[in-house]
């Protein structure tokens, strides 16, 4: 089974264009690019070449570690993974959290997607969006946003530190804490706390919006080429809660096909298994999931927050709210369904976050002292599922009598994306690269359209700003015909290689 | 005029009890010796050698030297620094020491003394050794690939809980920490969790089930303060009895 543009016929007779490593997207990655001697293209695969031993070497471990070890699976989302692991141990160990236990939870879940979705947008795609996805490449970084427009730099810079504060006030470090422990927290907010975080949450508030305004502005700038660019029609999947609302920390898994009809509904996520399917390809170390009852070929979907956005029925904070109405409509729907339409999707996210912070920080429970539940009736088997910043994110353990995990399997965000993001390039490749010479910005729009989905390709590290990158043309005996590079300070050079 | 005996440390004067080791009289006196197989309660072992001091020129471990009047003892000097921080990098790469996922973290005087001493890399090579852990306690774990073979358990189940739980086996790279039972696990000897044995492990092996990280990052033992600002934890005091059997 292949999909168009997945398997060229004969790869032996084309040359090879390899954009190696993806830059600006948490982890390592590499795209190949199959292309003939009229530069027509054949072949496009997104590779994921990291590979990750963490269901492996987690087996045999105490279960109550999980949750600390697991999130060094990554250094942007490790909350994510921390959540999501301990919320599987609270069903091994039959316990419903506590109220202050779950709302801690879910203050440093927020946290994590304000933090995140900040960091992807300022410090990682705003180059792209604000000055072009050709532009000059010196420019195309923070730095140059920085230089360009400060004051929208300092905003993204200013969120994203408010994100990790409430991180380390919840977790007790910006990156890697250990606050969530199975069956409930090991801290709560102090007085003193609650009130460092609500001295600025308001302006938290005003400036995400201000950023939901800024994507929505530059769309209606760039109307055709941001709803053209890269677009496919896919299915989607994410968590809901029981009443339609978005709820990224907890709910039920609810499906929508391409046209928008619901394909299943508050599905229990401790059976996923039994909706989600993972097949292999000897091309990439990431696994493709897909919906069992369609098969591995029309079964994938997409998940994130321009799946999300459209998937609830509402947002339950009124300024985001607002904005997904807004956006549903905008241009009779059409950004909706395009792929540069994440952007918008996760700064309305982002707002929502902001005021679920502002919400929680009114609420007393935040500062409660009753952070474990009482012991319950021991499971075998838990699933842990939560809408991580890039999508929705699973965590299942066994775990066995003396305590030790003896199975785990996680079904990271970015995995869910995996189709789908090859399908994004390979329409990218078909609109911009077809014919065409290869050169540095034709490129960079094939990254452009990897960084919509905000990729953490490995889960563990993430590159930013302009990593060195080399691409050489060579020809079906290996003969290097053509050959460009960007060295470690973003300059292209023609012919060059990489320093 | 005191007639209080007193040696040179670092070139602060020291008083001593008769009887005081070198290590004793300076913890007392508030100034910290690096240490892994000394333990306040226990009579002292020499094992680790990360107490060793210069003493008159000559060195010697302070855990176990007696102190006398007179002694001029270096401790906090380049030289001994750096021997220390050999020793504990050695001990680092000889075991499996994940301190990210450890819940030891924060607790733990191996990675204490490793911030202490200045422990920036592993510097020699890691051996990875393959100690499986046992679960099997309904109440304790033990997880062997952290331990240092400080011998804290072997004595406290031996000279207070009276059981003999502990005990190390084989020699030179080989010697490891094994249990008194003929199936090797946990559960199969008179071990509770309420031993002293359960008590001392000063590195992350003898770990209460389920308690993992309950203290939050911030109120940890050694967050608040480095272990060498921390003598008066390791003060002298009354060897610990034996319990009734």
């Amino acid at each position: 089974m292949s999909f168009e543009l997945e398997t060229a016929t004969h790869p032996e007779q084309l040359k090879r264009v390899a954009i190696d490593p993806v830059s600006r997207v948490e982890g390592h990655g590499k795209v190949t690019i199959l292309l003939d001697d009229d530069n027509k293209v054949h072949q496009v695969r997104l590779h994921i070449v990291e590979f990750r031993g963490f269901e492996r070497f987690i087996q045999g471990r105490p279960y109550w570690e999980v949750p600390v070890m697991v999130q060094r699976l990554c250094g942007i989302c490790p909350v994510s993974h921390h959540l999501a692991a301990s919320k599987a141990l609270d069903m091994i160990l039959g316990v419903k959290l506590t109220p202050t236990a779950e709302k801690v939870r879910r203050l440093m879940h927020y946290g994590q997607i304000l933090q995140s979705h900040a960091l992807h947008f300022f410090h990682l795609s705003s180059p792209d969006l604000l000055f072009g996805f050709g532009s000059d490449v010196a420019k195309r970084n923070i730095v140059g946003v920085a230089a360009a427009d400060p004051e929208t730099a300092k905003k993204g810079v200013l969120l994203r530190k408010f994100g990790q504060e409430v991180i380390r006030l919840t977790a007790g470090k910006r990156v890697h804490g250990t606050g969530s422990v199975p069956g409930g927290v090991n801290k709560s907010l102090s007085a003193d706390e609650r009130a460092l975080l609500l001295k600025d949450i308001y302006q938290m508030v005003a400036w995400s919006r201000e950023a939901v305004h800024l994507i929505r502005a530059l769309f209606e700038k760039n109307l055709q080429e941001y709803n053209a660019f890269g677009r496919f029609r896919a299915q989607g999947m994410g968590l809901v809660r029981p009443d339609g609302a978005m709820d990224l920390f907890h709910g039920g898994l609810r499906a929508r096909d391409a046209d928008g009809k619901v394909l299943f509904d508050h599905f229990d996520y401790g059976r996923y298994w039994e909706i989600i399917g993972e097949s292999v390809k000897p091309w990439s170390y990431m696994k493709f999931p897909f919906f069992k009852n369609q098969g591995p070929e029309e079964g994938w979907y997409r998940v994130g927050p321009l799946v999300r956005v459209s998937n609830c029925d509402f947002i339950p904070t009124p300024f985001a709210d607002r904005e997904r109405t807004e956006f549903l409509a905008f241009d009779g729907g059409s950004a909706a369904g395009a792929t540069l339409g994440y952007h918008w999707a996760r700064m309305i996210e982002m707002l929502h976050a902001a005021e679920a912070i502002k919400d929680l920080l009114h609420d007393d429970d935040i500062v409660g002292t009753n952070l474990m539940a009482d012991g319950g009736e021991r499971q075998e088997r838990g699933v842990g599922v939560i809408e991580a910043p890039r999508g929705t994110l699973i965590h299942h353990y066994r775990v066995n009598e003396d305590d030790q995990v003896i199975r785990a399997n996680l079904i990271v965000s970015t995995t869910h994306n995996n189709q789908a993001m090859n399908e994004s390039i390979r329409q990218v490749a078909r609109q911009y690269l077809d014919g065409h010479q290869v050169t540095e910005g034709l490129l960079n729009h094939i990254e452009v359209a990897i960084r919509a989905f905000d990729p953490c390709l490995s889960c563990a590290t993430h590159a930013l700003g302009q990593m060195p990158l080399e691409v050489s043309i060579e020809d079906a005996n290996g003969t290097v015909l053509d050959r460009a590079a960007r060295d470690g300070n973003g300059r292209f050079i023609a012919g060059g290689v990489a320093g | 005029m005191s007639d209080q005996k007193t040696f040179l440390l670092d070139g602060r004067e020291i008083p001593f009890e008769p009887g005081q080791t070198v290590m004793q009289a300076a913890l007392t006196a508030g100034v910290f010796i690096p240490h892994l197989c000394y333990h306040p309660e226990f009579r002292p072992h020499g094992s680790c050698k990360l107490c060793t001091v210069k003493i008159n020129g000559r060195p010697a471990t302070s855990c176990t030297m007696p102190a006398q009047a007179g002694m001029e003892v270096e401790s906090d000097t380049a030289e001994i620094r750096d021997k220390r921080r050999a020793l504990v990098q050695m001990l680092l790469v000889e075991g499996n020491h994940f301190c990210p996922s450890c819940e030891k973290s924060g607790h733990c005087k191996l990675q204490a003394l490793g911030y202490a001493l200045g422990v920036m890399t592993p510097h020699f090579t890691h051996f990875f050794p393959d100690r499986p852990v046992d679960a099997s306690h309904p109440e304790v774990l033990l997880d062997f690939n952290r331990c240092i073979l400080c011998e804290l358990c072997i004595r406290a189940s031996s000279e207070v809980d009276g059981k003999n739980v502990f005990a190390l086996s084989g020699r030179g790279l080989k010697k490891h920490l094994i249990v008194n039972a003929e199936s090797g696990r946990l559960a199969d000897t008179d071990f509770q969790a309420t031993d002293k044995a359960a008590q001392v492990c000063p590195v992350g092996v003898i770990l209460a089930k389920r308690k993992g990280f309950a203290v939050p990052i911030g109120q940890r033992p050694f967050d608040a303060s480095p272990i060498s600002a921390q003598a008066e934890r390791y003060k002298p005091v009354a060897p610990a009895p034996k319990k009734e059997a």
